[in-house]
């Protein structure tokens, strides 16, 4: 089994998690920038930061044989204060060319204060402007049916954004369907308590099919495990369902979301070496 | 385009029924806790009002469960906050601070 965790905050992890990752099939993981847990004191604890996601990460990664690459934002719990938010954001287009950089990410909103929403808006024209990858967060637990419904309805302000280039992550069962239907992809993370188990993700599998739905741990500094995408492809074969359609879910499709950027290039290669061999 | 569960019923029912047992011996544990600290605090605190509409949902035998439970766990508004006024999320949405 070989898979690509497209949600995984890695800087918050060991490097036992990366090797336990490795040896269970990941060959790449994407990290979005994030809340650390506190928020920081200024823009300048940002750029450290971008730097740790695009200069130190990779090499952790490496260590192990596996890629890492990154998304770079100002995080949803800190885009109410405006001021920061602003300050962040001018120092992201440098950072945009480096090599693992995918796009930007994770934008999107917390308790959806109207400063949310217009650092969320200016994240996405950043993103459009300099043709991003957009990976989206949608809120926790009773937030997220209105913080799904308020970041969709920004994209859909911008009718040249091609939905296929958006990733609108965390969806649960009463946010899916309004993700798909716009033309998004669909991300659902797996968390011991607050996010998907394993067996409502494959709930959700069976009930829309693989179509553009990627699987992800999103493990961070809270309770989350690195390992949860391999726990999911358990609990797809728990059920009997074919290799193909879990090797589909885990592995192709993040591959064919992440290549959009032209930087997801080992992995691209691997699809392309699997697909000529069909 | 759905993807059809090769297991039967009898065969998801036997999979999955001990681990479900034990999840819903873990809400009549909690519940029981909760009436020993104070009996009456599942009528005041909306959190656990809510759970029990949830359970209202499971017994009341109508399909996509899980989708009810989340709608009513869920703010239903779309009009984004003046101010922010808390980091987190609780867990369910107080219904009636609308009307207070």
């Amino acid at each position: 089994m070989k898979y690509i965790d497209h949600h995984a905050h890695m800087v918050s992890r060991t490097t036992d998690d990366y090797a336990q990752m490795a040896l269970t099939g990941c060959l790449a993981v994407t990290e979005p920038a994030f809340w650390a847990g506190w928020d920081r004191s200024s823009a300048q604890g940002f750029e450290d930061y971008f730097r740790q996601l695009t200069e130190f990460e990779p090499k952790r990664a490496a260590a192990v044989g596996m890629q890492h690459y990154c998304w770079l934002a100002m995080n949803p719990k800190e885009s109410d204060d405006r001021e920061l938010s602003r300050e962040v954001l001018k120092r992201i287009p440098k950072f945009l060319d480096r090599p693992t950089v995918l796009g930007i990410g994770e934008i999107g909103m917390n308790r959806i204060t109207r400063n949310e929403v217009d650092t969320y808006t200016e994240q996405v024209e950043l993103a459009i402007a300099h043709q991003q990858l957009i990976l989206i967060h949608t809120p926790h637990l009773e937030d997220k049916l209105k913080g799904t419904r308020v970041s969709v309805d920004v994209l859909g302000r911008y009718p040249k954004l091609d939905p296929a280039r958006v990733m609108v992550d965390h969806a649960e069962e009463h946010t899916i369907e309004m993700i798909l239907a716009d033309g998004y992809w669909a991300g659902l993370t797996l968390y011991p308590q607050t996010k998907v188990s394993p067996q409502r993700a494959a709930d959700m599998i069976e009930k829309y099919g693989p179509d553009r739905i990627c699987v992800a741990g999103a493990c961070d500094w809270g309770p989350s495990d690195p390992l949860a995408v391999p726990r999911f492809a358990m609990e797809m074969r728990r059920r009997k369902l074919p290799d193909d359609l879990i090797h589909r879910v885990i592995y192709e499709n993040p591959v064919r979301f992440l290549s959009q950027s032209g930087k997801f290039k080992v992995a691209r290669h691997k699809l392309h070496h699997e697909e000529v061999k069909m | 385009m759905t993807v059809q569960s090769p297991l039967g019923a009898n065969e998801l029912a036997d999979e999955y029924f001990i681990e479900t047992r034990n999840r819903i011996l873990e809400i009549g544990a909690f519940l029981d806790r909760l009436d020993r600290a104070d009996p009456s605090r599942s009528a005041r605190d909306f959190r656990l009002r809510a759970l029990t509409e949830a359970l209202g949902v499971l017994a009341a035998a109508e399909p996509n469960y899980v989708s009810q439970i989340q709608m009513l766990l869920s703010d239903p508004t779309t009009e984004p906050l003046p101010a922010l006024d808390r980091k987190s999320a609780i867990g369910a949405y107080d219904h009636g601070a609308q009307d207070r």
